[in-house]
């Protein structure tokens, strides 16, 4: 491995589709870490929209897609814990009836990483260069926290933003109820699990509430948005690299 | 045997399908393993020294609301049980297993307490028997039945006395159910593990004691095991 | 018990409704979820007993045949008896025949999920016995007609001031209002149940295949009673309830009571092995084992397997947010939470059961809390691969999947395919940043604001700022 490794940006479809500064602010905290970013044209999803659904055969050709795509990096990073865990932990899941292919994707898993393990664990990264003013509370991503062990990751970077103060959210570890389709197919249920989220970030104290996956964030932000909350909603990846132009989810530029 | 054990055992053999190498492995696995039962994982938490030991078994069994006292001897049973029983506003009235070992505790020096020997009857209010050993890790008390030992006076009455030499207080379950293994080989019919009086939190999740089992739970420790007679 | 699983959004809406179930779920919070937080953190080696668990279990599964029939041959030489119960109704039919062999009018009853599995009161009641729940959740909700809603907690779904109607109700006297006093009163009554039983039926935690010993786990002392006054004593267990030694038995104890309310040790553990002794002044002349199989056998053979580690200490419910809004009942059947939506398919069949294993957002706190490690998520989703297989997904879902499958196969129209959804939701939004309401998303909107995409997508704006 040279010195600059080569980075391939796992875009994940809702950064793709609603959140593009997510993805810059990635690559920048990434180019900051001393990688060569590449953005392969041909990925598509993880596969989870099919996986949970219990689409096995949609999952496996996406994964075949995946390991092509991304062949020929040193590592592959995902501003997400759920599409980097599906990677990481449920692609050699998947194939192990199938020798050949249980090879590949346990290679591919072996590079790949959500995006503050990798700045952290891989890279070594203590501080970013960052300032924001405010008080800050945190949400852990199921996936991110138990598949992937990412707790204290997000909160040893979030310590070096300048001005940042951050308070503890309670039940941070507690699912907010978006769950992929979990979420539309038991709406009684997941409004819940994401009322509670909004009460504790509420009761925080925080003016922004940050987390490492998308889906969640919307789930948070559209329940706080349609509660009349101030509160504010960002993906930690566009705190850390500073990239604050875009308003927060769900709010108007 | 019956059509049902027979078929019952064809489908799981059918689920674990060995070769004729493999079930003769699986055989001397089985046997091996039940041959010589050992513990898997010992606490640290427990293995202490005899004092440790009474002191870890002391500080637990309160823990869970159960009252312990240190005896220096067997004979100063009798008037600690009357004395519980007066704190408690209890009648001096008792029924006590018919181990020989609680004979030597003398109780006719409380001239007051009214002690009939024997199991428990549906009405009697206070019952009085000897555990085979005690676990410190938990506070734990281990009874064994025995026809000098019957199991229910430690669970019909409302009132559980229960004697225990502080010699006997092992650090983990496992060291207890050793000795009782190299002293019994089978086990005796009856083996209770007592940690505190009976509770429920079944009523709005609040834990209310004395469900069906005692509602006080006295273990009195005894400092000075009585001479073994052959 | 016939099965509701089917309506399982629906009763769940209702008991997010519910005050007073809402109040009661909340508790188990501060309970049973903190108490197990702490009790785990407090011995250092919980982590390793959870590995031993496992290996315990897996152990023992893969030499099933072996141990139950090690089992039986102890119990025999111990004087019992065991009997052997392919499904539900064999089980029942051998327990009314020892019953009424024992000459029972009376019966008592401990905690048992097996006698809840093959609904086995119901049965004995219809055959003109009298059936007594004694464990005091048991008691309850026997009163009160319903399933269980929790492994440990049965009437957990209850606040205090319905159980004081529901005693008033039964028991006539004056309202009761202090938990310590309802307690009294269940058992005043009980007690007098339990010296009029012929027979007492109990559960198992644990069967020894070394002893032929019966484990039962209570805080009440409830099982004690049970067996130890009637003359006749039936354990009914299924048959993974064995394991090979007692040491095995005080590895999983460990982390039984722990895992299930943070207790260091429930205040009652009774090992019991055969009937009464020569010369012994208590306890029943006959015991009898029920094994009772109803398709384990067939699921050792399967990649359901693992569930049948399950020890049933409820950890996985405790810590489950779909548990503690929806409640036990929602589920429909017997088993609830995260390991009765593996499970109860099992039984009930996947067609009967389907929203179960799609109740979860695959949050993983139950695998992450299971004392001996089962994988319940990954379950949960071998159950959705079934219905997938077999086509019981509803048709818009399974087409819907179809076409993102499709498109997701081809970058380029994934591609192209994001730009048009970009574009026309930001469209809907009008400069808002969110929308209120969206075509085929009324599952989310009814009840939150979908953000808004910024512009066009990464791929596509990448594409243009960089080479």
């Amino acid at each position: 491995m040279t010195d600059r490794p080569r980075v391939a940006l796992f875009v994940t479809c809702l950064v793709d589709l609603f959140r593009p500064s997510v993805g810059f602010a990635a690559v920048r905290l990434l180019e900051a870490a001393g990688c060569d970013v590449s953005v392969p044209r041909a990925q598509t999803c993880c596969g989870q929209p099919a996986f949970n659904s219990g689409d096995r055969p949609t999952t496996e050709a996406l994964a075949r897609g995946l390991v092509a795509a991304f062949a020929g990096f040193d590592y592959i990073v995902a501003p997400s814990g759920s599409c980097a865990g599906m990677l990481r932990r449920h692609l050699p899941e998947l194939f192990e009836d199938d020798p050949v292919m249980h090879e590949r994707v346990v290679e591919l898993a072996a590079r790949c990483w959500e995006l503050t393990s990798f700045l952290t664990d891989v890279r070594g990264m203590t501080a970013v260069d960052a300032e924001l003013a405010g008080r800050v509370t945190y949400h852990d991503s199921c996936s991110g926290l138990r598949e992937l062990k990412v707790r204290e990751q997000p909160r040893r970077l979030l310590g070096s933003v300048r001005g940042l103060e951050l308070v503890e959210l309670a039940e941070s570890e507690v699912c907010c109820g978006f769950g992929g389709t979990f979420c539309v197919k038991y709406p009684e249920i997941s409004t819940r699990m994401v009322s509670n989220k909004a009460a504790n970030a509420t009761a925080s104290g925080a003016d922004l509430l940050l987390a490492g996956d998308l889906g969640c964030l919307m789930n948070i932000a559209g329940r706080l948005k349609r509660l009349g909350s101030p509160l504010q909603v960002r993906h930690v990846a566009e705190v850390l690299a500073g990239e604050l132009q875009a308003p927060p989810i769900a709010e108007a530029g | 045997m019956s059509e049902a054990r027979a078929a019952i055992l064809a489908r799981l053999r059918r689920s674990l399908p060995r070769s004729a190498d493999e079930q003769a492995a699986a055989e001397a696995t089985v046997h091996e393993r039940l041959a010589a039962p050992a513990p898997n994982l010992l606490p640290a938490r427990g293995q202490l020294d005899r004092d440790g030991r009474v002191r870890l078994f002391t500080d637990m069994a309160r823990a869970v609301a159960a009252e312990v006292e240190l005896l220096d001897e067997l004979e100063a049973v009798p008037a600690a049980v009357a004395t519980y029983l007066r704190r408690h506003n209890l009648p001096q009235r008792i029924v006590v297993a018919p181990d020989p070992l609680l004979d030597l505790a003398r109780w006719e020096g409380q001239p007051l307490l009214r002690v009939r020997r024997g199991d428990a009857e549906p009405d009697d209010a206070v019952g009085v028997t000897l555990a085979s050993t005690g676990i410190a890790e938990t506070g734990t008390l281990l009874l064994t039945s025995a026809p000098e030992r019957p199991t229910l006076l430690a669970f019909l009455p409302e009132t559980s006395i229960v004697v225990v030499f502080a010699d006997e207080i092992d650090g983990a379950y496992e060291q207890s159910w050793a000795r009782l293994r190299a002293a019994l080989g089978t086990p005796p019919r009856s083996v209770n593990l007592i940690t505190g009086p009976s509770r429920t939190g079944d009523i709005a999740q609040q834990i209310e004691l004395g469900a069906h089992g005692p509602r006080r739970l006295l273990v009195l420790v005894v400092d000075r095991s009585p001479p073994l007679d052959d | 018990m016939e099965a509701t699983s089917l309506r399982f959004r629906e009763r769940a809406a209702g008991a997010l409704e519910n005050a007073q179930l809402q109040t009661a779920l909340a508790g188990i919070k501060v309970g049973w979820q903190a108490g197990r937080a702490r009790a785990a953190a407090r011995l250092p080696e919980f982590e390793q007993l959870r590995d031993l668990g496992k290996a315990i279990k897996d152990h023992t599964l893969a030499h099933l045949d072996l141990y139950l029939e090690a089992f039986e041959a102890r119990v025999v030489e111990q004087g019992g008896k065991v009997h052997w119960a392919r499904d539900a109704a064999e089980a029942r039919g051998i327990v009314l025949e020892l019953c009424r062999a024992a000459g029972a009018r009376s019966v008592t009853k401990s905690k048992s999920m097996i006698a809840e599995e093959i609904g086995l009161n119901a049965w004995l009641e219809a055959n003109g016995l009298r059936v007594v729940e004694t464990d005091l959740g048991e008691y309850i909700i026997q009163l009160r007609r319903e399933p269980p809603s929790h492994l440990v907690g049965p009437a957990v779904h209850l606040t205090k001031d319905q159980i004081s109607d529901l005693f008033v109700e039964h028991h006539g006297g004056p309202r009761i209002e202090e938990p310590a006093a309802l307690v009294g009163e269940a058992r005043r009554i009980l007690r007098q149940r339990y010296l009029e039983a012929d027979v007492g039926i109990t559960g198992a935690n644990f069967l020894i295949a070394e002893t032929g010993s019966a484990v039962t786990v209570t805080n009440e002392g409830n099982a004690e009673l049970t067996q130890g006054l009637p003359r006749t004593h039936i354990v009914i267990a299924s048959l993974e309830k064995v394991i090979p030694t007692v040491e095995d038995a005080f590895t999983l104890l460990r982390l039984l009571g722990r895992s299930a309310t943070g207790q260091e040790f429930s205040a009652y553990t009774t090992f019991v092995t055969g009937p009464k002794r020569p010369g012994d002044l208590d306890g029943p002349e006959a015991f009898h084992v029920v094994l009772l199989d109803n398709g384990r056998s067939a699921m050792v053979g399967t990649a359901f397997r693992e569930m049948l580690r399950c020890i049933r200490c409820g950890a996985c419910m405790n810590h489950c947010p779909v548990y503690l809004a929806a409640g036990g009942h929602a589920y429909g059947w017997v088993y609830v939470g995260p390991m009765g939506s593996v499970l109860t398919p099992q039984f009930i069949g996947i067609e009967q059961g389907y929203p179960l294993p799609n109740a979860s957002t695959f949050c993983g706190r139950c695998e992450e809390v299971c004392p001996v490690r089962i994988p319940l998520p990954r379950l949960m989703r071998l159950w959705r691969e079934e219905q997938f297989r077999k086509a019981l997904v509803p048709p818009t879902a399974r087409w819907g999947l179809r076409l993102w499958g499709a498109l997701a196969r081809r970058p380029f129209l994934y591609r192209l395919t994001a730009r048009w959804a970009a574009r026309a939701l930001r469209l809907l939004a009008r400069g808002r940043g969110r929308l209120a309401a969206a075509p085929l998303a009324g599952g989310w909107t009814g009840t939150r604001d979908l953000p808004a995409p910024q512009g066009g997508t990464f791929m596509d704006q990448w594409r243009r700022r960089r080479r």
